[in-house]
């Protein structure tokens, strides 16, 4: 690696003291037309997934001939890039992991509106929601090069299979599903209730399939009240699915039982619930932590929808954006918006592409696979509505959203007091 | 007072030049005196004095801190019921905690006192004051866990628990048809009374086919038997929810080996039987009934769940528990190192004339002890009023509002969320407003003892 890390900087130096002899590059690059041309890329990712996306760099040093650098910000980018816009020195690519931040820094200025090629590649492999994702104000600026699916429920096959259930489609038959798989002798819920984040993800997916994505995002800059009547029909449509009978250990074990316990629950032996609802990491976590293997043992189903199987998708996404005209860069938001880049990732794990051209059979079992597809399919797609709320609603443990969902499971029937705290904490935190 | 005047004055005479002399080297020892305090009135002053009047300062402002609000601040900290909640918390912690810590110190002081290998128990019992009270607070989490396999605690009581009520085998089965069989204590009974003669079905659902024994057989009808109450007892569950509830039907497994009762009129136990491989059961021919059907709870007995120890209800006593574990060594130790320096001839003295140990012990070692006694329970109410990191560590994000106490929710109104520095001021103001009493009489004491 520092070898040939080396070698690189010196065939560089190499090419510079070339170019600078005969003024001439190709003579040397052969059908290389970025070698000798440096971009550096920052992103929140560092270990494996810096590995994995260093991968990715190379793959374009290796097309273009250009030297990419990568630099990990650590979680606050947002603050490491102000810093470096500040003092006019900004990475000429970064990967933002949050939507915010991007139109923060579109509204700034900091960043450069990406080319029609970039924006032509973008519209033939992606779905039009995710060029209206990246855009602000009717500026393209952002490349989604990585996504994450959180509308996936997570069941044990063999618990369904003994109870003779299929995945359900919409809400009315997962509570008939659970019905059935609590008949057959196992709890059919796990909910990681003590985490108070599980519930607002429980609470945004309802929401976006009962509501609708124009209210969704209506209610993620709250211009409508949490109080209104469609918060209300989500929570009690939910309080059918989280009944105390249905949730191993109860509701008020629900509210002791934390994410990895929650997930671990679906993959005891005997296995202490059926069903547990979270994003598509859920699938590492159970690979890390049981035998079970992805497809056979355990598998996911889409959130269901209102009156039938969804094709709404809440998540997450890494959005590449420019903050500079370096030619390089505007040549590696594009490599990133190809299928070839995100396949050297997405056949190493840990990565889903919401771009439809991936070749899906790279991904490394059938469940990613699924996931990802999911994704790219998706008719709407919106961003996990808490990352999105100010951190004291949407993000606080012990307060807030957080709170006040811990405090509905309690007693879930109680739905109009549940949506004024909710509405008196939001409007404390958005100040309006 | 007229008589002394005249014998005081000549001394102020005489005084004169002495107390000249006096003066001139005065001014140069309070200017040496101001230079060595100097440093420490300026730390004083910088780290003490100055956000202290900040913070009273800042309390006054809104959240932004552009806004003056007055006293809007306090009215929102006693009036919010979450701060409330927090300061009625801290007030059961001001009330136990203390003084449990104290009186397990002079217990195991005094009872340490009579042991060989003391200074081992000795360190083992400071040992908890030696880990941070995060990893501490990270140990008592996982030992609090409601599941008896992850929570120590539960472990112990269901060692016990389960050994007292045997659990049993088909816990969380209960009726495919409820109106037909009702719950009778923790087990179940026919809704209806039968006579010998009857044939009687009780399908049960809620309990998985891989729990069932093995050799068990799919499930038979009885056929009647005069004189006799012969029934069934299964599995009424067919994969998908099919099949008709209350029939017993192929693939429906017999549930064997259940205890079954024929109870008379009086409640007592006429009959008692075993149900077969298939489920069936048959109870030898007795008296005309009728009869209640009961299936007795030991067959139903859930395994002891566990206790919810960080549920809302017990979590500030198992917070308090916890504390009390890393406290006690502190009080120990301190304690123990008093009674090392107390004065032996007076305890000898008290046995000799006749005093019993526990007379020795309350009207001696204790008065002898009152002032390190004092001195361990001020320290401890003062740190009882700012703990935080037990609470905030050891309490499930669910229950942080039941568990909250007034430093916690300092943090978390002024560093989390909302960030509102006003109100985390005003809180913090009011708990400095509770130090300042016991502080003063910590002084006024240290002042008594000079």
């Amino acid at each position: 690696m520092n070898s040939s890390r080396l070698g690189r900087v010196l065939c560089v130096t190499v090419l510079v003291s070339l170019l600078a002899a005969c003024g001439t590059s190709n003579s040397t690059s052969g059908n290389k037309p970025l070698a000798g041309k440096k971009v550096e890329v920052a992103a929140v990712w560092s270990k494996d997934e810096q590995k994995n996306f260093e991968a990715v760099l190379k793959g374009f040093s290796d097309k273009t001939g250009a030297t990419a650098t990568f630099t990990s910000t650590g979680d606050q980018i947002g603050t490491v890039l102000g810093s470096r816009i500040a003092s006019n020195s900004p990475p000429d690519v970064a990967v933002l992991p949050q939507p915010g931040l991007l139109k923060d820094l579109a509204t700034k200025g900091s960043l450069k509106e990406l080319d029609s090629d970039t924006a032509n590649v973008v519209g033939q492999n992606y779905a039009p929601v995710w060029k209206e994702l990246g855009t602000v104000n009717g500026k393209f600026y952002g490349v989604f090069f990585k996504a994450a699916n959180k509308s996936t429920v997570w069941y044990n096959v063999k618990v369904l299979k003994d109870a003779g259930v299929q995945p359900p489609g919409s809400m009315a038959d997962l509570t008939k599903t659970l019905a059935t798989i609590s008949a057959s002798g196992v709890k059919p819920l796990s909910v990681g209730g003590a985490d108070g984040w599980t519930l607002t993800d429980w609470f945004e997916n309802a929401y976006l399939n009962i509501a609708g994505r124009d209210n969704y995002v209506k209610l993620t800059t709250h211009t409508i009240k949490w109080t209104d009547q469609t918060v209300k029909d989500t929570l009690t449509a939910l309080a059918q699915v989280l009944q105390d009978k249905y949730v191993a250990g109860g509701l008020s074990g629900a509210l002791q039982t934390d994410f990895p316990t929650s997930v671990a629950n679906i993959a005891g032996n005997p296995p202490k619930a059926a069903i547990v609802y979270e994003g598509d990491f859920v699938e590492g976590t159970l690979k890390d932590t049981s035998h079970l293997t992805p497809g056979t043992d355990f598998n996911f189903f889409p959130f269901p929808g209102k009156s039938g199987a969804s094709n709404s998708v809440m998540g997450g996404g890494d959005v590449a954006v420019r903050l500079t005209d370096n030619t390089a860069g505007v040549e590696l938001v594009k490599y990133l918006a190809s299928p070839e880049a995100a396949q050297i990732w997405a056949a190493k794990g840990g990565f889903a592409s919401a771009n439809k051209k991936v070749d899906v059979s790279v991904y490394p079992d059938p469940v990613a696979k699924a996931s990802a597809q999911a994704l790219a399919n998706a008719q709407s797609f919106v961003f996990d509505m808490s990352d999105q709320a100010p951190a004291a609603f949407g993000g606080t443990k012990g307060s807030g959203e957080w709170a006040d969902l811990q405090a509905w499971l309690k007693n879930p029937a109680n739905v109009d007091a549940a949506t004024a705290q909710l509405e008196k904490d939001a409007t404390a935190a958005y100040g309006s | 007072m007229s008589t002394i005047v005249p014998a005081v004055a000549p001394p102020v005479v005489e005084e004169e030049r002495p107390s000249r002399e006096a003066r001139a080297p005065a001014p140069r020892f309070n200017r040496a005196a101001i230079g060595f305090l100097a440093p420490a009135a300026i730390f004083v002053g910088v780290f003490i004095i100055y956000p202290v009047i900040a913070t009273v300062i800042r309390s006054l402002f809104n959240r932004t801190g552009e806004t003056f609000v007055g006293l809007d601040n306090y009215v929102k900290v006693f009036t919010d019921s979450r701060t409330l909640h927090a300061i009625q918390n801290n007030i059961i912690w001001l009330l136990v905690f203390p003084i449990a810590v104290t009186g397990f110190g002079v217990m195991f002081a005094v009872l340490l006192e009579r042991v060989p290998y003391r200074l081992v128990v000795r360190t083992i019992l400071f040992t908890p004051m030696a880990v941070s009270l995060l990893a501490s607070g990270v140990i008592w989490r996982i030992m609090y866990q409601q599941s008896p396999e992850t929570g120590a605690m539960n472990a112990v009581i269901a060692s016990v628990a389960n050994a007292i009520t045997h659990p049993g085998h088909y816990q969380g089965a209960r009726p495919s048809q409820p109106d037909l069989i009702q719950p009778a204590g923790d087990g179940y009974q026919l809704a209806q009374t039968v006579a010998p003669g009857d044939v009687v079905h009780m399908g049960f659902i809620g309990f998985p086919a891989s729990e069932i024994p093995a050799g068990a057989q799919d499930a038979k009808d009885p056929s009647a038997q005069s004189g006799r109450v012969v029934g069934v007892v299964w599995r009424d569950f067919v994969p998908g929810g099919g099949g008709e509830v209350g029939q017993v039907e192929p693939g429906k497994k017999g549930m064997p080996n259940m205890t079954v009762q024929l109870v008379d009129s009086k409640g007592s136990v006429a009959a008692q039987s075993q149900s077969d491989s298939a489920g069936d059961f048959s109870f030898p021919s007795s008296g005309s009934g009728p009869y209640h059907v009961v299936l007795p709870a030991q067959n139903f007995h859930p395994p002891f769940g566990g206790v919810q120890w960080l549920g809302s209800s017990l979590v500030t006593p198992a917070i308090i528990l916890a504390a009390i574990w890393v406290w006690v060594g502190f009080a120990t130790v301190t304690i123990g190192a008093g009674l090392a320096t107390m004065s032996r001839d007076l305890l000898e003295a008290a046995r000799v004339d006749g005093a019993t140990e526990w007379q020795v012990f309350r009207r001696v070692t204790i008065p002898l002890l009152s002032p390190l006694l004092i001195v361990v329970f001020i320290t401890l109410v003062i740190n009882v009023l700012k703990i935080f990191d037990l609470v905030y560590t050891i309490a499930p994000g669910s229950v942080i509002p039941d568990a909250n106490v007034i430093a916690l929710q300092l943090y978390l109104v002024a560093f989390t969320g909302l960030g509102d520095f006003g109100i985390g001021s005003a809180i913090a103001v009011f708990l400095f407003l509770l130090v300042i009493p016991i502080m003063a009489a910590n002084i006024r004491r240290f002042q008594g003892e000079g």
